[in-house]
């Protein structure tokens, strides 16, 4: 159990920059997920907090100790590599208690703890095995065995699913939650996977190009995304995103040939620009004609609970989730209404949210409440 | 060959056995040779059949070229390369590879192109060297106090004088590199992880997992140091430190000798033996690690 306290912390690879000061505080016992595109810089972040690259500028304190100095093996984080990086020469007990060996824990101890460990796991049987023998859920396992077994007060895991077919990366999610929640040691998983980074998460890091966009739990990121990039990144099928103006003078969102009025004060406030608006593609509500936006369907994807209409808005692409019933075909005109109350406003220039309510945080207010309807 | 004809073949069985016939022709004249008296292996057309002399011949060869130091003295010189081979190059590779020094290309690169500067290459030097190792020493000495030391210390007519040079080469140690380059960086980081330090990576890690390179390393390094000639030739006049290569020359006849043939191809079959078996009982480990390999 370990809170992390991450300060400033910058990283250059000789004269480029890859993080660009970040600071992050995790408390103990949270399972922190770090999502973000290839790239980005989280791995590097976990790294730094492993102890396996140099940090640049800032420090990095584990339980209120800083380890910009400290060996890896001093830090007390344990690692579970992407390509799990077993020892491909030692047994699955060889591998899991390679950490005791060097540590120098008698022979006896140590079996019982390897045996220990990978009950844990479920590897007793394969305790004799060499890791080319394992299939590659059977590899991760040991591979988080390994940590384990060391009681490390943070776990990092740099990207430990994306080997593991589609199925087993469900099962494999779920055993890493029902892991924490048994060791409770301070977890960071870094993902490039927002359904993982959505399952996992206590905490979400979202990251784009070394800087932290946004931290908060899932739900609230997932509702309020504080940029661009957050919106689009999370959620599935992708955030329709367009461009829309402000009127002052009509107090009204304008897009797609339509208007959205809002509160006058509000446009006020905002005053007359240029934006971005998003709506998530499940928020969307079929309606009659002469109350939503009409636009022809260009293609249906089928997902059995129902179905993602693919059309335009604007020249931008804009996907909708309808529900069984709806029968569309591509060609068919589809009317949808954008409820206000769904709609995420950001300035183009920035990228950055622009709250629509007045006091940002008297959560769901009643002027957002009011669904004010196309024109 | 993607499309099997039978001319095809025939065309590549051929080119086999005549690859093969190339190969082994000596060896059948030399192991016939061996075995047979002193007037059939003089006689004209030469018969390809063995004879039943052959224990005879090996043992007038091993007394004439006396043997058995020089057999002794190829052995040690043959292990010491092998073993001090292996030993360095693991290691320099191991810094090379492992390390992060602002001077790690430099020293790549200087390692790299003694390359090709082989023994033969450079052997007046190496001999220089060799022959006088405290010159260099004696010369600063006397730049700067005008003082003449003389102190004599060479390598002549040692196992030492005969085995260092041969071991200071890169071929083994780039062999290493590409090896250590083709682990994931994973492996180092996940070891370090679990506490391990570099010389417990090194022993934990790098050598079990480089048997099979150090294999094929000692079966190439221990034939090339048993079948070294122009260094121990140089080093050696003592013939206590005499090698197998130098003494075939004690076998060959005499200008106006006797022709005795059978006698000299028999210690050139007793010299060729213990190679033969290094390589016949490392290679069937060598394949092994070869098919097995682990990912």
């Amino acid at each position: 159990m370990a809170d992390i306290a991450i300060r400033a912390v910058r990283k250059s690879y000789g004269k480029t920059p890859t993080l660009h000061g970040i600071d992050l505080a995790f408390a103990s016992g949270e399972f922190v997920v770090i999502l973000g595109p290839s790239g980005c810089g989280k791995s590097t972040l976990l790294r730094m907090i492993a102890g396996l690259e140099e940090i640049t500028a800032g420090e990095i304190a584990i339980n209120g100790r800083v380890v910009n100095r400290l060996e890896p093996r001093e830090r007390g984080c344990a690692m579970v590599f992407q390509n799990y990086a077993l020892y491909p020469h030692m047994t699955v007990a060889g591998n899991i208690g390679y950490a005791l060996k060097v540590a120098g824990v008698p022979k006896a101890e140590r079996l019982r703890r390897i045996e220990e460990t990978a009950r844990i796991v479920g590897l007793v049987d394969y305790l004799d095995r060499k890791p080319a023998a394992l299939s590659g859920g059977q590899r991760q396992r040991v591979a988080m065995a390994r940590a384990i077994i060391r009681e490390p007060s943070v776990f990092l895991f740099d990207e430990p699913l994306s080997n593991l077919d589609a199925k087993l990366r469900v099962t494999m999610r779920a055993e890493i939650r029902k892991l924490h929640q048994r060791l409770s040691a301070t977890s960071i998983f870094v993902t490039h996977d927002q359904v993982e980074a959505m399952t996992l998460a206590d905490k979400l890091v979202v990251m784009n190009k070394g800087v932290v966009e946004q931290v908060g739990q899932p739900l609230d990121i997932y509702h309020r995304p504080a940029s661009i990039f957050v919106a689009s990144f999370i959620g599935s099928p992708a955030m329709n995103l367009f461009d829309a103006h402000i009127s002052v003078d009509d107090a009204c969102l304008a897009f797609g040939g339509t208007k959205v009025a809002i509160d006058k004060a509000l446009a006020a406030r905002l005053g007359e620009r240029h934006v971005t608006v998003g709506i998530r593609p499940e928020q969307c509500v079929v309606t009659s004609e002469a109350r939503g936006i009409s636009m022809k369907v260009d293609f249906v994807e089928e997902l059995g609970s129902g179905r993602v209409v693919h059309s335009e808005l604007d020249g931008h692409p804009f996907a909708a989730c309808v529900d069984e019933e709806t029968l569309v075909r591509p060609g068919d005109r589809i009317a949808l209404e954008l409820p206000l109350a769904h709609l995420h406003v950001f300035d183009r220039e920035t990228g950055r949210r622009i709250e629509l309510e007045f006091e940002p945080r008297s959560g769901r207010s009643a002027t957002k409440r009011q669904m004010l309807e196309a024109v | 060959m993607i499309q099997r004809t039978p001319f095809a073949n025939a065309l590549t069985y051929g080119v086999m056995i005549f690859g093969f016939l190339l190969l082994i022709g000596p060896f059948v004249v030399i192991v016939s040779g061996a075995s047979q008296t002193f007037q059939q292996v003089n006689s004209i057309p030469f018969s390809f059949l063995p004879q039943d002399r052959l224990l005879e011949n090996m043992s007038a060869a091993w007394t004439r070229a006396s043997l058995g130091t020089a057999m002794l003295n190829s052995f040690v010189m043959a292990s010491l390369v092998t073993v001090g081979k292996v030993a360095l190059s693991a290691l320099t590779a191991f810094a090379i590879v492992f390390f992060r020094t602002p001077l790690k290309g430099f020293f790549f690169w200087m390692v790299f192109i003694t390359l090709m500067l082989p023994l033969e290459v450079r052997v007046v030097p190496t001999y220089a060297v060799a022959a006088d190792l405290f010159q260099p020493v004696r010369l600063l000495i006397s730049a700067v106090t005008g003082f003449e030391v003389s102190v004599d210390w060479n390598l002549l007519n040692s196992y030492a004088g005969l085995t260092l040079p041969l071991i200071a080469t890169a071929t083994g140690t780039f062999l290493y590199r590409q090896f250590y380059l083709t682990l994931p960086d994973e492996l180092a980081e996940a070891a370090r992880m679990d506490g391990s330090g570099p010389i417990r990576f090194f022993i934990d890690m790098l050598l079990p997992l480089s048997r099979t390179n150090m294999l094929a390393l000692t079966t190439i390094m221990f034939v090339y140091g048993w079948n070294q000639y122009l260094w121990p030739l140089l080093m050696v006049t003592d013939p206590q430190y005499k090698t197998t290569m130098m003494s075939l020359v004690a076998l060959l006849p005499s200008d106006n000798g006797t022709p005795d043939w059978n006698v000299t191809l028999a210690g050139s079959l007793i010299i060729m033996l213990p190679p033969l078996v290094v390589v016949a009982v490392l290679q069937r480990w060598f394949v092994r690690g070869l098919v097995a390999t682990e990912k």
